[in-house]
């Protein structure tokens, strides 16, 4: 075993969430070390070529892409952040200790806290021949093609009319790729209005109350059946239609990777509003495990914005459990509460406001597992 | 390079690494050093990357961030790589897994 490394702080995953609790807890004066498995920090900003809306205007009409550049750029040249790429945190010790890969060899590091923003993974859908390649998970295309200048296929047909759908469709045909068709089971498109009707606009049908039968193909994704649902999501038969595609899209939601946590022993609810299960934490995102934290997906599928204020909370209530304090650190947490707030009212935010009530219910019930 | 890459885009300029080549089943590609292996692959039209254990049915890439499993090539004799997240080197020999991979002992 190689010597024991330590730190003040370990920010496992350098997304939205996680470059913001590093900076956050930095600004209170802590020793932070951000590792991340990526070649590059920035998470999954780094494929997000469209405009953020943001919140409070704050990197509000800015590029994904070019967020993960700024917040990047000031992480790695500051002296009281180390930063780890290409490392994965595989393993969290009964003691805290954390075992880290890079390179095929492991090496260990004992924080004194944790913050754990290790995000997300999209979820899969049931259908016959749902393991042929050419279905790929609508984040990963997007990887391939806005990250590595590959296209994912040459005709797509996209599952799911959430934001992530809409995103990555549009963001196909800026890459030259055809697409189909949209589906979506629910009766009404999930995402921003302004995103379906750039891809109405081109002319792609987005067909809500619509799933996939089934894919077609013997090595490779050679089209689908598609067909329409019913108020029950039942499937109506004699609605089929074939579609010729060679790449099927699934953006049928995300849910949080929560592998650390597990291993950590922090308490889980099973909350489905938020992704699946996600950890039991109080409103500084702090886990049944004293020390350890979470932001962003990992603590209940959201958006990027809410993903870096909720890294803030956690940065700053890191380094402030440590003795930390500033002149602003009362009204900094305050004001990323207010935020939070502010982002997950109206409509598009009750579901996510039924999952943190539920995780809060499950908390302070002593529930979960 | 191949039919696989974006030649032009609305948004984006792709800063392309030195072109290595490298071997996939016996038969030699190209790819952009540094791009993970299973990039240069799909560019190349490589969608098929292994075989499962038990079907035996074609996997290929799906989650491209080394979560899923489902992109596990033997890459220079190591079997369980995930080519998604690999970066690719000159003189690679990357070829198709068929079930579990054998782990060879280092002597």
């Amino acid at each position: 075993m190689s010597s024991l490394l330590t730190t003040e702080i370990c920010v496992v995953g350098a997304g939205p969430a996680g470059l913001n609790a590093a900076m956050s807890a930095r600004d209170m004066g802590a020793h932070v070390t951000l590792v991340d498995s990526g070649v590059s920090l920035g998470g999954q900003l780094v494929k997000q070529t469209h405009k953020f809306f943001g919140s409070r205007g704050q990197f509000a009409g800015v590029r994904g892409i070019d967020i993960a550049k700024l917040l990047s750029d000031e992480v790695s040249r500051d002296p009281l952040i180390e930063v780890m790429c290409e490392s994965q945190v595989v393993g969290f010790y009964q003691d805290g200790t954390l075992a880290i890969e890079r390179d095929n060899s492991l090496r260990f590091l004992r924080p004194e806290r944790v913050i754990c923003a290790t995000g997300a993974s999209e979820k899969m859908l049931s259908f016959p021949n749902n393991d042929l390649p050419g279905v790929y998970g609508a984040g990963a295309a997007q990887t391939l093609m806005n990250v590595y200048g590959v296209r994912p296929g040459n005709r797509v047909l996209m599952i799911g009319a959430g934001n992530i759908g809409l995103i990555v469709s549009y963001q196909l045909l800026q890459a030259g790729v055809e697409v189909a068709a949209v589906l979506e089971a629910m009766p009404q498109v999930g995402g921003y209005d302004v995103h379906a009707r750039k891809i109405k606009r081109a002319g792609i049908p987005i067909l809500t109350s619509h799933t996939i039968k089934e894919a077609h193909g013997t090595r490779l994704v050679e089209g689908a059946t598609v067909w329409a649902v019913d108020n029950e999501f039942k499937p109506i038969p004699g609605s089929e239609r074939y579609l010729e595609v060679d790449t099927i899209c699934l953006a049928v939601g995300l849910t949080p990777l929560t592998e650390l946590l597990w291993q950590a022993d922090c308490r889980m609810g099973y909350v489905p509003e938020l992704g699946g299960y996600t950890p039991l934490r109080n409103e500084n995102y702090e886990t049944t495990r004293p020390g350890v934290f979470v932001a962003g997906d990992l603590a209940g599928i959201e958006e990027a914005s809410s993903a870096m204020i909720e890294g803030v909370v956690a940065g700053l209530s890191a380094a402030r459990s440590l003795g930390y304090e500033t002149d602003d650190f009362k009204e900094r947490i305050s004001m990323a509460k207010t935020e939070l707030k502010v982002l997950r009212q109206g409509p598009t935010g009750l579901k996510v406001r039924q999952g943190i009530a539920k995780v809060m219910a499950l908390r302070e019930g002593g529930e979960g597992i | 390079m191949d039919d696989g890459r974006i030649k032009r885009h609305p948004i984006l300029e792709f800063k392309e690494g030195r072109k290595v080549h490298f071997m996939f089943d016996g038969k030699e590609l190209e790819g952009y050093e540094g791009e993970p292996i299973a990039c240069a692959l799909h560019a190349a039209g490589v969608r098929v990357l292994r075989e499962s254990p038990g079907l035996k049915r074609p996997r290929g890439f799906f989650c491209a961030i080394g979560n899923c499993s489902s992109c596990l090539m033997t890459v220079d004799g190591r079997p369980n790589v995930r080519v998604c997240v690999e970066k690719l080197r000159e003189g690679m020999n990357v070829t198709t897994q068929k079930g579990k991979g054998v782990l060879l002992a280092d002597n």
